[in-house]
């Protein structure tokens, strides 16, 4: 067995070319013969091969390093830095502060949004308000008049909501808009000489919002026939119109004018007309200057002075087309004859008077 | 061979047969054009000119060692090459410190180099452990291994230097080094 110094010797020898040409030959020998010479022979090899590449890198490391000195450090450095431009510089300045402004400036506008009320509804409702109207507000001066009717008769509560209704039919069909019986559990209408009748919806549209009712009680006897016509066509911008409608426990006249062909952002189902009407008008006729009905009452816009907004009486005579006649326990048959075109106005609004109706609604 | 590149742009494949042939002009002009483009990177990516210098002779290291090991195929510019290898070590270097944010400013493209700079910190790694070995080694051994093997020098001009009355002393002297300094290297493993 020889010492390693002796093998390393003999690698050495043979790697540098110093062996005679036997040796030569006997150490050619070994390597196939000799499976664990051969193995320390490559694990030389590959030793200086390491200890070469070491020198190698080494040798280029310095080699960098001088050339590394005679660069002008400074003035590449000045090259390659990003200089700032003016906005990124305050930005980077100023960052902390408007990061703080921008904060106070959205929590200000959602406290203010949120006060305002801007979350409740859709943005559109914003602007929009239906006319249904709120009878909380008025709550505790009924309560002190229910209270002496409880005495007398049964219990009723008070209606949470009102609106205004208007005779179809002389046999008892009621319409109104849709947003007035929404959720109810019950409907009441009352007539102007204060008789209350329970109503049944038999048939809502809500795209159009429109509601048709039917007085179900038996305490109804038929109207005499309508005194009023449905207009099928358009009216025209410009033509005097009026209301009649229970914004408050009285009947209230209101008088204007049409003031465009299309509602609320550009609706087209319906007019924009300059009218005062209040909470409590919708639902309620308008009727032009003849006394046809041609629309109905069903809301205004808040921001705006005067812009108030009717159903085109054509989309209620279509939604009337669409109830399933089959479901109806009395045909609904649209009066086509206007009695009131020759009369004056007021003796239309005295005419009218028994043909419109408080709506109550109870949603408990 | 050596070829001699003087005041023209020389190509890629030039300079990679410069890197073959150790040409130091080659060395100058890879140090000279390449060295402000991973400068810029790098202090812009939260270095400053020391690192810059590091990482840009890795990355030359890199370049030479791919190119000598004889599997460099130029599939892209060498700018590009060496942009992303320098681009990777200071990634990782970033990330050791944990000053990496997860996310560097680039300046020019890149591809991935990982293979290549993983085979590289290996070879780092045997590097410096030579150059463990070769410091605890001691005189006069160093010095003969280092003439006879990384300078090149003859048996005859060692035996000279160091006083051995002939060659085959020096070089029996030179076979006790070689004992010693692999002792020292396969120790550390």
């Amino acid at each position: 067995m020889e010492s390693e110094l002796d093998l390393i010797k003999k690698f050495e020898a043979y790697l540098h070319q110093e062996l005679s040409a036997d040796d030569l030959i006997a150490f050619e020998q070994e390597r196939k013969n000799n499976a664990s010479f051969e193995q320390k022979f490559i694990a030389h090899l590959s030793f200086i091969k390491d200890l070469k590449s070491y020198g190698e890198r080494k040798n280029l490391s310095i080699q960098m390093d001088k050339i590394h000195a005679t660069l002008d450090l400074s003035a590449l450095k000045d090259q390659a830095l990003e200089k700032p431009t003016l906005i990124i510089s305050l930005w980077v300045k100023h960052k902390k502060n408007l990061a703080v402004a921008a904060s106070v400036a959205i929590v200000f506008t959602m406290a203010t949004l949120l006060s305002t009320g801007f979350f409740k509804n859709g943005s559109q409702n914003t602007s929009y308000s239906a006319l249904k109207r709120d009878m909380e507000s008025i709550k505790r001066s009924q309560n002190a008049l229910i209270r002496n009717i409880n005495n007398k008769s049964k219990d009723i509560a008070p209606s949470q909501f009102g609106g205004t209704g208007f005779a179809l039919t002389s046999s008892g069909y009621l319409v109104t808009n849709y947003h007035v019986v929404e959720g109810a559990d019950s409907v009441y209408v009352q007539n102007s000489k204060g008789e209350s009748f329970k109503v049944k919806t038999i048939y809502v549209d809500p795209s159009s919002d429109i509601a048709v009712l039917q007085i179900d009680d038996q305490a109804f006897e038929n109207l005499s026939p309508l005194p009023y016509a449905f207009k099928k066509t358009n009216s025209d911008i410009g033509e005097d119109v009026y209301t009649i409608g229970y914004p408050k426990d009285d009947v209230v006249y209101g008088k204007g004018y049409l003031s465009s062909s299309t509602g609320f952002g550009g609706d087209s189902i319906a007019y924009q007309i300059s009218i005062p009407v209040n909470p409590g008008n919708s639902g309620g006729p308008l009727l032009d200057n003849k006394g046809n009905v041609i629309g109905i009452v069903s809301g205004k816009q808040t921001q705006a002075d005067g812009a108030a907004f009717a159903i085109k009486s054509d989309f209620l005579l279509k939604a009337i087309d669409n109830i399933p006649q089959d479901s109806l326990t009395k045909k609904i048959i649209i009066n086509k004859k206007n009695t009131l075109a020759s009369l004056s106005r007021t003796q239309q609004i005295k005419k009218l008077q028994d043909y419109i109706f408080v709506v109550k609604v109870y949603n408990n | 061979m050596s070829i001699k590149i003087k005041h023209y742009k020389p190509t890629d494949q030039e300079i990679i047969i410069g890197i073959l042939n150790n040409s130091s002009s080659t060395l100058e002009h890879i140090y000279v054009v390449y060295f402000p483009m991973v400068l810029k990177l790098i202090i812009n990516n939260n270095g400053n000119e020391e690192e810059a210098k590091d990482i840009f002779q890795e990355g030359v290291l890199v370049l030479h060692d791919k190119i000598k090991s004889g599997d460099f195929e130029l599939s892209s510019k060498l700018k590009t090459f060496i942009y992303a290898v320098c681009r990777r070590l200071w990634l990782k270097r970033l990330s050791q410190k944990s000053r990496f944010s997860g996310d560097i400013k680039d300046y020019e493209d890149y591809f991935s180099v990982e293979q290549d700079v993983a085979q590289f910190e290996e070879k780092d790694e045997q590097f410096l452990m030579m150059n463990v070995a070769l410091s605890s080694l001691g005189e006069p051994c160093k010095t003969i291994i280092e003439d006879f093997y990384l300078r090149n020098s003859s048996m005859q001009d060692i035996s000279e230097k160091f006083g051995y009355t002939n060659a085959d002393n020096a070089k029996t002297q030179k076979y006790k080094c070689l004992q010693r300094l692999k002792k020292l290297f396969f120790n550390q493993k």
